[in-house]
């Protein structure tokens, strides 16, 4: 049993009259990448502002890294790093003063601090841009520096929110990698993230987040297999009495009803039970006019779970929704 | 004792430093008050004065050497209430989160920002003196060299701790504010009957008793003093108005400066634990 390094219970914040987090319960084990998935406006950055002493605690419990994030703020900042959402370095600072200044703000010795600005350096190969100030630097290069400080202290936990927002594909696995590679060297990670991509890729464990609550948590793997093996959409001429067929197949675990289809989670490999499915279908008199096999992937499981589309962000187009998931 | 904030002073001065047209502008512009407003009022004034007859006995000093005085605490006194405008940059940029979560208590950083505006303001008092005595300032006259030591001393604790009073104040109001024109129009409030209610540039002999009263209450008035003091002299006449100052009222002065400089301290702390910078 792994022991647990963030422990939230009951967490709720209100701004004026608006719910932002609604009493949400999880915990964080010592060493693994956890996430936080949600769309915008979820209330991931409310929960990481209160976990990081920016905000003050109003309802339920938090510790981190052992201290209460009410009574003892001081101890839990000095045990962690953040990394903002948006670039919070200093345009006319350069890469070195931004780590000196950081590793001062929190009292490093001075001949230590020197050490772990060459070693962060190296890590996120800024050793070139040492003198060059931050507004000359590349986005990525940016959140690099940014990933750098955060790890200045030495932190037990990393705070990551929305760690490669903004940021080119090939940019973001880099991202990914010095992500993980700080996680191996034993630094616990919380990040919170709209990308489906993101959480699957990079996380042990992933809490799924929106308005306020959270509605289902695992690793990205077991979510995934909640759907079944895989995927099947159809189209068909009787999308209802289709459904109802399918229903009574032991290999159909579920039916995902859709605009203008259905989708039915299958749990062996789809490749084998189609042409089952599609002779049953046409046996019975349905018309079948699309098909599509896929894996489940993190947006199924989204969709699954809330009952609509993440990117949406928060308003509910059925019809988009089809587009978007029948095109894979 | 912690130097927590000495890392927010560092930080800040590099910045002075950097932003060449800051840096550049805030030291030109002191000298163009004295180059400008110096030379055309004290040229009106010593028109204007020459039937009033000098008291004789009394050391006469000119207009420019009367407003050069005033120049240095006018100049001081926009400095320092603009000094905490880097903190509401430095919140809506997202920069003083870093700080805020950081365990650095949140008094130094009002330090940290009190410490390098009084800075500043000390190297602008030092522009306007030897630029003003350059241009026909009288200053530290008939001073031997120990004694100029002494009383440039004597301005800069002045201006250190009258600068410190409004630096603490201009970073109570930018935790507060939302937006730097909102900062802005706050600024324009207070600077006008700071600077116009004092004896920075005129007598304030001639004026109404309500306005008086209001003179004697405003810090600018006690830094003023306390700069012509040590700069001219404990007696003297300026445009037919004998000034005496003695080292009584030069502490009342001292005084009233020192008490502005804690409330305003006061004030700032308060407003820094009760914010929050998300």
């Amino acid at each position: 049993m792994a022991e647990p390094i963030i422990v939230v219970s009951n967490l709720a914040h209100r701004y004026g009259d608006f719910e932002a987090v609604k009493g949400i319960s999880f915990s964080v084990d010592r060493g693994e990448i956890f996430s936080f998935l949600g769309p915008n406006g979820a209330g991931k950055s409310t929960a990481i502002n209160i976990l990081t002493t920016l905000l003050h605690i109003q309802q339920g419990s938090a510790s981190v890294a052992g201290f209460d994030v009410a009574t003892e703020p001081a101890k839990v900042r000095e045990s962690i790093g953040i990394v903002f959402q948006d670039v919070t370095l200093d345009r006319d600072m350069t890469c070195w003063e931004i780590l000196e200044f950081h590793g001062s703000l929190y009292r490093m010795p001075h001949k230590e601090r020197r050490a772990r600005i060459e070693e962060l350096l190296e890590l996120v190969e800024l050793e070139g841009k040492r003198n060059t100030l931050t507004k000359h630097l590349s986005g990525g290069m940016k959140r690099r520096l940014e990933i750098a400080r955060g790890l200045m202290t030495r932190p037990k936990v990393l705070f990551l929110d929305e760690p490669t927002i903004g940021l080119d594909p090939q940019t973001r696995r880099r991202m990914w990698d010095y992500i993980k590679s700080v996680n191996e060297e034993g630094t616990t990670i919380f990040l919170t993230t709209h990308y489906m991509d993101e959480a699957d890729q990079l996380s042990n464990r992933v809490s799924i987040i929106d308005h306020g609550q959270i509605i289902a948590t695992g690793a990205a793997w077991d979510l995934k297999n909640m759907l079944g093996e895989d995927l099947i959409y159809l189209e068909t001429s009787d999308n209802d009495a289709a459904g109802k067929l399918l229903q009574k197949m032991p290999e159909v675990t579920g039916i995902q009803e859709r605009p203008h289809g259905f989708y039915a989670q299958v749990n062996q490999d789809g490749t084998h039970i189609l042409p089952k499915i599609m002779d049953d279908l046409r046996i019975a008199g349905i018309r079948i006019q699309t098909v599509n096999l896929k894996k489940p992937s993190m947006d199924d499981v989204f969709v699954h779970f809330t009952g609509r589309d993440m990117r949406d962000d928060g308003a509910e187009h059925p019809s988009s929704m089809h587009a978007k998931t029948g095109r894979r | 004792m912690r130097m927590g904030f000495l890392t927010i002073y560092w930080r800040d001065m590099i910045r002075f430093v950097r932003f060449r047209t800051l840096l550049i502008s805030s030291l030109v512009q002191p000298a163009l008050w004295m180059a400008f407003f110096g030379i055309a009022m004290s040229a009106n004034f010593t028109r204007l004065t020459t039937d009033v007859p000098p008291i004789p006995g009394i050391p006469n000093v000119g207009y420019l050497t009367f407003m050069a005085a005033g120049v240095i605490a006018m100049t001081t006194l926009f400095t320092s209430l603009f000094g905490g405008m880097t903190l509401l940059f430095d919140k809506n940029w997202g920069l003083l989160r870093e700080v805020m979560a950081s365990p650095l208590p949140r008094d130094h950083i009002i330090f940290g920002i009190a410490l390098s505006g009084m800075t500043k303001s000390f190297i602008q008092a030092i522009i306007i003196m030897v630029f003003g005595i350059f241009i026909g300032a009288e200053f530290f006259m008939g001073f031997s060299p120990l004694n100029v030591i002494f009383s440039l001393l004597g301005i800069l604790l002045f201006v250190g701790i009258f600068s410190l009073g409004f630096l603490f104040l201009s970073a109570a109001i930018a935790i507060s504010f939302e937006s730097p024109e909102g900062m802005q129009g706050i600024m324009t409030l207070l600077t006008m009957p700071i600077f116009f209610a004092s004896n920075a540039l005129y007598p304030v002999n001639a004026f109404p008793p309500a306005l008086q009263v209001v003179s004697m209450g405003n810090p600018l008035t006690h830094l003023v003093n306390g700069i012509r003091y040590f700069a001219i002299g404990d007696d003297f006449q300026a445009i037919g108005v004998v000034y005496s100052t003695t080292v009584t009222e030069l502490l009342v002065s001292l005084s009233v400066l020192i008490v502005f400089a804690l409330a305003m301290f006061g004030l700032a702390w308060w407003r820094f634990q009760k914010a929050v910078v998300t």
